[in-house]
């Protein structure tokens, strides 16, 4: 108990704090953002401007901002969890009424010049809700099914709210984001089964009361082919970027996919499309390693984490991760239909990568207050 | 505490369990892109080049038509032309203004223009007016500054250096329409003509030419980034004719203004030596298309300028036709050289009466007698007896009325009629129709090129088929060498025998046509007239006594016939000409055909290699 309370006193002093961040894993973060410079160079054409400077800005602000992030109290994020919640929520009906469309899809609304999309805020402002709420329950109160009402609505809310907007790939991944916190707070197997079962046919029903534009995007996933100029064009065109790539790349700058304009977005949402076409297959498997090094080290924050509340975020950040990691290259290599899901960390985009490093900043924190205790151990509801 | 290490112990299995799945599919996604990127590699990456390599035609210069002398006749000349890159244009509509008070544009261009501008991509360029003068483009290129987006480009325009004087035979060229370019998509090259009629159509794809193509990279849009390699089109083979263009002009002048056509011809080779119509038309006008008016005028005229009489004009023989009459009858023994008929000046055929153009007979008349003297009954009596299927049958074989080999677009085969024709027509045959056909009168129908060539074979003895076609990218073509032409089957005695009444016509006292006889007493021309009745003549117009054709008005006076050849001891010309309704073929034609022959031989083509000095040719009677 001694050591406990020590721990507790030093937990309020700065440079301990400081020194207890992961800093290895804030190296893997920079090294990722490196990887994005690079592409980025090479998206523009070999130049740093438009995108690459612009990046390494951005990653530098957003650097900071993970660390201030990192250094506050667990427990004061704890106690915000459902103010974010309710922000989260409140800026998505915002963004319905007065937000901007752009691409059919994404929706974002202007803050200080910021393009802010809610949807990403929300993913994280969610995981924080339902950690918050779970992170007093014992095993068996995880067996009562009333209990996890409040948390089911408070999940579907936002999920039905983003799917509304409309972007299904977002509403989808923070579905699955909610189901992993849900999970490693211990609902029982079987209740996932119940839930997973009627899918195929909630698929079915969504299918055919989806927009036009979301269909197209299913229909060409399903024969890219057959409409090589129209909308399967950019998957068929990624596909011949990768490809073409080979083993070893055809060598940086020497795209000519890419330098030729035939890979749209490239350097947004097909930008490890560029990679794998300049470094080929050995490239892309060194950022697919990158990448999951980040991945399955905010696991083991999640892991090493000895109250609930930070494992079940550092698990919901993590997961969140994955499912950008995973969309986005999937996507670009035809597995699954197009989606405006970005490359966390090496695609374009200021909004993006400060959302992703807000997130960190909170996975940070977790680390950083591992060992803290909230005051109440155990189950007092 | 218990609770609290279960809560942990759960969360840290499922965090385990979470993680394999992760690392799983990443892994997945690993795996599959080896797929993607090394095992279907390969594939990939030739579509990665097929994207960026983009092959663009250039479209070769046309080959050139040459007379026989090797002087061309249809060339290219090089074309200014002021295109319009959108893209460059800060203001397309002040850059049209601008080029508008240089060189005006009417409204119908500026139309066209503006649609184009909205149809193709901002970089691809838009012509904007062809043909332009020294002075335009010189104004153009001074103006540069004030014309953001234009350019000057050099193209080719066909050019004929006869024009008019051979446009039937050497034709024109023409923009492709959307169709020819469904078939081939090489005609959407701009700039590209194709042979719409004539030697331009017949031998199209000889003259075309192999296109060049140049390598080029481009971008998703299709902008040219750079060039990676050029191959040069092959120029079209060069086509070299029979024609003699100094001595078709020539006989297109002779020609004046009559409706007519006239066509001389090699007997030995079967060589097409000058094919004149009149009148022409300018083969250029539809380089770029032919305006209505232009087209209005043309489809007016009763003279009907757009059609190749030679090949496509159909007239009944008339007396021309009375040799191949006479070789029937010989060759089926129905009559001998010397047999005789008398002429009363008609013959009776049950209740109808077929009358001789000479009104009181000829008496008793021979084979040679009835060819100088184009006796009618001598000839209805011919066909009689040797019935109108061996008469038809000869008249085919030495050309009338059958499709000849000739490489030239558009000729009519005419019509010989037969009793199997007529019966067709679900008709009986009347042997009247057989005595009125004796004469080259009736259903019967022949182009001047048939007559021509009838007559050369008469002359020479040999199945000549006509062609104009003498050489292909210089090398002379089968055909040219009268040993390449089979000789007739048939005597050379019942040859002769109609040889020499042809000769009778023109040189003897009392012939039909004494006004065709050469000036020159060592060289002598052989022939015969036609005449051919446009409307039947009634009995009471005859019988009046007053009947003169000449009085009629133009549209339903006989056309003028005669067919020729020369010299008569050896043969090597042969000449038809039609001069449509000129009467009578001894006043009209004859002296033309005189003419067109006297040129012929002081030219000389067929035994020449080089074009004939300027002073032979100035000696003209």
């Amino acid at each position: 108990m001694m050591e406990r309370r020590l721990w507790r006193e030093a937990s309020f002093d700065l440079t301990g704090k400081i020194l207890r961040i992961n800093w290895l894993y804030v190296l893997l973060l920079c090294g990722l953002a490196a990887v994005g410079y690079t592409a980025l160079y090479s998206a523009a054409g070999g130049s740093a401007e438009p995108y690459a400077g612009r990046h390494l800005v951005r990653f530098c602000i957003g650097l900071t901002l993970m660390l201030c992030v990192a250094l506050i109290d667990i427990r004061t994020i704890q106690r915000l969890s459902w103010v974010a919640y309710a922000v989260g929520v409140g800026l998505l009906i915002a963004v319905m009424r007065m937000g901007h469309v752009g691409k059919g899809a994404q929706r974002w609304i202007e803050i200080g010049g910021l393009q802010l999309q809610p949807s990403e805020l929300m993913k994280i402002a969610l995981v924080l809700a339902l950690a918050s709420w779970f992170h007093r329950a014992s095993w068996e109160r995880m067996g009562n099914p009333l209990f996890l009402i409040p948390p089911i609505v408070a999940t579907l809310v936002p999920v039905g709210l983003i799917l509304k907007e409309p972007n299904l790939g977002t509403a989808v991944i923070a579905a699955i984001v909610g189901g992993a916190v849900f999970f490693g707070a211990g609902v029982r197997w079987w209740k996932f089964v119940l839930v997973a079962l009627p899918v195929p046919f909630a698929a079915k029903f969504a299918y055919e009361h989806l927009h036009d534009y979301q269909r197209a995007r299913i229909d060409t996933f399903l024969h890219p082919e057959s409409d090589p100029l129209g909308a399967g064009y950019n998957i068929l065109q990624s596909k011949i970027a990768l490809g073409s790539g080979g083993m070893w790349g055809k060598g940086y700058l020497q795209g000519t996919q890419g330098h030729l304009d035939f890979l749209p977005e490239k350097q947004t949402d097909f930008i490890f499309t560029m990679i794998g076409e300049e470094f080929g297959w050995v490239g892309t498997v060194a950022t697919i390693g990158l990448l999951s090094l980040i991945v399955l080290g905010g696991m083991l924050i999640a892991i090493r984490c000895r109250n609930q509340f930070g494992r079940l975020v550092a698990m919901g950040i993590s997961v969140n991760f994955f499912m950008y990691v995973f969309v986005n290259i999937a996507m670009v290599m035809g597995a699954i239909p197009v989606g405006g899901v970005p490359l966390p960390l090496i695609s374009h985009g200021g909004s993006a990568m400060l959302t992703v490093m807000l997130g960190f900043g909170i996975l940070m924190s977790v680390h950083v207050h591992r060992d803290t205790e909230f005051e109440a151990a155990g189950d007092d509801r | 505490m218990r609770r609290e290490t279960r809560r942990t112990g759960v969360f840290t299995r499922r965090a385990l369990l979470m993680m394999g799945g992760q690392a799983a599919v990443l892994g997945g996604l690993a795996a599959k892109l080896y797929e993607v990127q090394v095992v279907e590699g390969g594939r990939y990456a030739t579509l990665a080049n097929e994207n960026r390599i983009s092959a663009r035609m250039i479209a070769p210069p046309r080959g050139r038509i040459l007379d026989r002398f090797g002087k061309p006749v249809a060339g290219s000349r090089i074309n200014w032309r002021a295109l319009l890159i959108s893209e460059r244009a800060t203001d397309v509509k002040a850059t049209l203004e601008a080029f508008s008070r240089i060189v005006p544009l009417t409204e119908y261009e500026r139309t066209r223009i503006d649609r184009e501008i909205h149809k193709r991509r901002r970089f691809i360029p838009v012509m904007v007016r062809e043909f332009l003068s020294w002075q335009d483009m010189a104004a153009i290129e001074v103006n540069a500054p004030d014309l953001p987006g234009i350019l000057v480009d050099v193209g080719t325009t066909r050019i004929y250096a006869y024009g008019e004087h051979l446009a039937h035979v050497v034709g024109y060229v023409a923009p492709p329409n959307e169709g020819d370019v469904i078939n081939d998509p090489l005609l959407a090259l701009p700039g590209l003509r194709i042979g719409r009629a004539g030697m331009e159509k017949y031998h199209d794809l000889s003259l075309r030419g192999r296109p060049g193509a140049v390598q080029l990279e481009v971008n998703a849009v299709g902008r040219v980034i750079r060039e990676l390699d050029r191959q040069e089109g092959v120029q079209g083979d060069d086509v070299g004719l029979s024609i003699d263009a100094g001595l078709q002009q020539a006989v297109v002048g002779l020609l004046g203004d009559e409706s007519a056509s006239a066509v001389v011809m090699d007997c030995l080779n079967g060589e097409v030596l000058a094919m004149a119509t009149n009148p022409g038309f300018d083969p250029t006008l539809f380089n770029s298309g032919v305006s209505q008016a232009q087209w209005a005028e043309w489809t007016r005229d009763r003279r009907t300028p757009l059609i190749n009489k030679a090949t496509s004009g159909l007239y009944a023989p008339g007396s021309t036709f009375k040799m191949a009459v006479a070789l029937a009858g010989l060759e089926a023994k129905a009559i001998t050289v010397n047999d005789r008929v008398d002429c009363p000046g008609f013959l009776d055929l049950g209740d109808t009466r077929f009358h001789c153009w000479r009104k009181g007979g000829h008496g008793g008349v021979d084979l040679r007698s009835g060819l100088k003297n184009s006796c009618d009954v001598y000839f209805y009596e011919v066909a009689r007896r040797t019935g109108i299927d061996k008469v038809a049958a000869m008249a085919n074989r030495l050309g009338l009325g059958t499709e000849l080999e000739l490489d030239l677009p558009g000729q009519r085969t005419g019509l010989i009629p037969t009793r199997e024709w007529r019966m067709a027509q679900g008709k009986v045959w009347n042997i009247g129709d057989t005595i009125v056909s004796g004469i080259g009168q009736g259903y019967m129908q022949v182009t001047p090129l048939q007559l021509a060539t009838y007559t050369a074979r008469l002359a020479s003895g040999r199945q000549v088929q006509p062609h104009l076609t003498r050489s292909l990218a210089g090398v002379l073509q089968p055909g040219s060498l009268p040993e390449d032409w089979p000789a007739l089957d048939m005597p050379e005695k019942a040859l002769r025998a109609v040889r020499e009444g042809m000769w009778a016509v023109v040189n003897e006292q009392g012939g039909t046509a004494p006004l065709a006889k050469l000036a020159d007493p060592k060289v002598q021309m052989a022939g015969k007239t036609g005449s051919a009745q446009v409307r039947r003549v009634s009995r009471e117009m005859r019988e009046s006594g007053t009947f003169d054709s000449a009085k009629l008005p133009w549209e339903y006076r006989p056309h003028a016939l005669f067919t020729a050849f020369a010299p008569y001891d050896a043969p090597r010309y042969a000449i038809a000409v039609v001069i449509e309704h000129g009467n009578a073929g001894a006043a009209a034609a004859a002296p033309l055909v005189r003419d067109i022959m006297t040129e012929v031989l002081l030219r000389d083509p067929a035994n020449r290699t080089e074009p004939p000095a300027a002073k032979l040719a100035a000696a003209k009677p």
